[in-house]
């Protein structure tokens, strides 16, 4: 077994993962003639709201991921083998369908005369809220606010918070929980004590799984946000792909994203014991 | 009491992330370009579908660099892992976390990466720059389910074909591969569903005569949808369920057997 065979994607390793990456330091730093300037990042400050707004939503979509993706994890876990492999190809198929249109569904769903309100004034919810408080519409604003951004993100990366906790999980040591029930642990201290201390390194990998696409989706806040809630994503889809064409711009917003995400990283690791030595992501 | 809240709680969350999907699949058997009335069953998004050229072509995209990518990056990554295994503790890590740098940044700035360097190469976007892009996040999935395989083998075990007269190839070929084969099966499946699935980085990378399937489908939200993108991804949908089930019972098979294998023993 050699370590040679390693080799060919070290190569590939330097040229499409590490080069790329200097190129995006290189734009920033330099102008469209190819001096070098710090002029792109002065345009940064006006883009604070959005990188706030971004970092804001991305950690709410994540919290709200880890409330829901635990306990599903927690209970996969506890299944038998075969209701499991199951339940893991319930969670990875919705994959096959485009994400995009996964994304169009929740429009039909979420729009003013969308499915919801359908059900909504179906059961005569909107005709309460309007004769009991006065409620001026008869529709509930459920599209185009921040919340469907939310739901978007939660949705689209809701799988990616559950295999890591699962992957964690299923590989706990029984023993270890059976000696904290014989030593007379009840079930909440065993879990807190024992259960969830463990399954740390999971839950970590799953917020960083869940947080990196979050803070930096650009197709999610379109469709669903309609646009009024611009996150660093669009921003560098427009330097790029968009009218606003300037890649030394899109380059500076790109490295200060990466920056950001890297430093939130950093602090994140520190919550772990750094035993793992795979990283921890492991999907 | 318990367990029934438990499976409601399965249930609800399923319930989340199938509904669009149900949505989507009704909605392609609908009479009327609408995506949320219902003007009655049709098939003709199916029967139209097979006659839109643009379509067809970026499904033909999509699963030609899919299959690919997926070929390459298991290639690439299980001789890298082997490789990887074998070396000392420092350089190992350093591999792995370049390795993981794929995986932990975000599409967004990976696909403007892959922009700039190709820009750089002079490469013009096309199925080649679509195909590299593809390899590079693919392959990281291939390392990371082949490593815990060669962590559980059995040293001696190479080492023992060799002392019986194996080449290095022969030992390779024999005794590692099988034992490491269901890791390097699940990196590549791994590898196939993240190339199909992709979109961010396919934006970022494919020519105008190249565009997978997602990218069609992002160029049509923005202007007009067609029931007919609903008729494919149900297709489509439906073709992985099909094979997700037969693998699934294949390997609940392959479990009843080995058990059975393990009883006659004892």
């Amino acid at each position: 077994m050699k370590k040679s065979f390693a080799y060919p994607y070290g190569v590939w390793m330097v040229i499409f993962i590490l080069a790329p990456i200097l190129l995006v330091g290189v734009y920033a730093f330099t102008s469209g003639d190819g001096h070098f300037t710090l002029h792109n990042f002065t345009y940064l400050p006006g883009y604070l709201p959005v990188f706030g707004r971004s970092f804001w939503l991305a950690l709410i979509s994540t919290a709200v991921c880890l409330l829901l993706g635990y306990p599903m994890a927690y209970i996969m876990s506890q299944l038998s083998a075969s209701r499991q492999s199951l339940c893991m190809m319930l969670i990875m198929l919705p994959m096959w369908m485009n994400f995009l249109l996964r994304t169009y569904a929740w429009m039909s769903i979420l729009e003013n005369n969308g499915f919801l309100n359908q059900f909504f004034r179906q059961i005569g919810l909107i005709s309460f809220l309007q004769t009991q408080f006065a409620y001026p519409l008869d529709y509930i604003p459920l599209i185009n606010t921040s919340g469907a951004v939310v739901l978007g993100m939660v949705y689209n990366f809701l799988p990616f918070m559950v295999l890591p906790i699962y992957t964690v999980l299923i590989k706990l040591d029984s023993k270890l929980i059976e000696a904290a029930q014989d030593l007379g642990a009840p079930t909440h201290l065993v879990f807190r004590r024992v259960i969830f201390p463990l399954s740390l390194p999971g839950v970590i990998s799953g917020i960083t799984m869940v947080f990196v696409p979050s803070v930096s989706t650009f197709v999610i806040s379109q469709m669903l946000g309609s646009g009024k809630y611009l996150l660093v994503g669009d921003l560098i889809d427009l330097q790029f792909m968009g009218g606003a064409y300037n890649p030394h711009l899109g380059s500076a917003i790109a490295l200060v994203m990466m920056l950001l995400i890297f430093l939130c990283m950093w602090v994140m690791n520190k919550f772990d014991d750094g035993t793992s030595e795979q990283g921890g992501l492991m999907l | 009491m318990k367990k029934f809240l438990k499976d409601f709680y399965l249930l609800l969350i399923f319930l989340f992330l199938y509904a669009p999907i149900v949505v989507l699949m009704v909605f392609s058997f609908n009479n009327s370009k609408s995506r949320r009335l219902w003007h009655g069953f049709t098939t003709r998004w199916y029967i139209e579908l097979f006659q839109d050229a643009d379509i067809l072509h970026s499904l033909y995209v999509t699963l030609l660099v899919a299959i690919l990518a997926a070929a390459l990056a298991t290639l690439i990554g299980t001789a890298a892992a082997i490789g990887i295994h074998n070396m000392r503790r420092r350089t190992r890590s350093v591999y792995l976390a370049v390795n993981n740098i794929p995986m932990s940044s975000s599409d967004t700035i990976m696909g403007v990466t892959f922009m700039l360097l190709f820009a750089a190469l002079h490469l013009d976007k096309g199925y080649l720059t679509l195909l590299l892009s593809h390899v590079t996040f693919c392959v990281p999935y291939v390392v990371l389910n082949v490593m815990p395989k060669l962590r559980q083998l059995d040293r001696n075990a190479y080492e023992a074909a060799l002392d019986l007269g194996a080449t290095p190839y022969q030992a390779l070929w024999k005794v590692i591969l099988p034992e490491i084969r269901p890791g390097i099966v699940t990196g590549a499946i791994m590898a196939f569903t993240m190339s199909v699935d992709d979109f961010v980085v396919s934006y970022f990378t494919a020519g105008t005569t190249s565009q997978p399937l997602s990218v069609v489908i992002y160029s049509m939200t923005r202007h007009r949808m067609t029931p007919k993108i609903n008729a494919v991804s149900t297709i489509l949908f439906l073709f992985v369920l099909v094979l997700l089930i037969v693998i699934n019972m294949r390997q609940v098979r392959d479990e009843k057997r080995r058990q059975a294998q393990k009883g006659g023993r004892t």
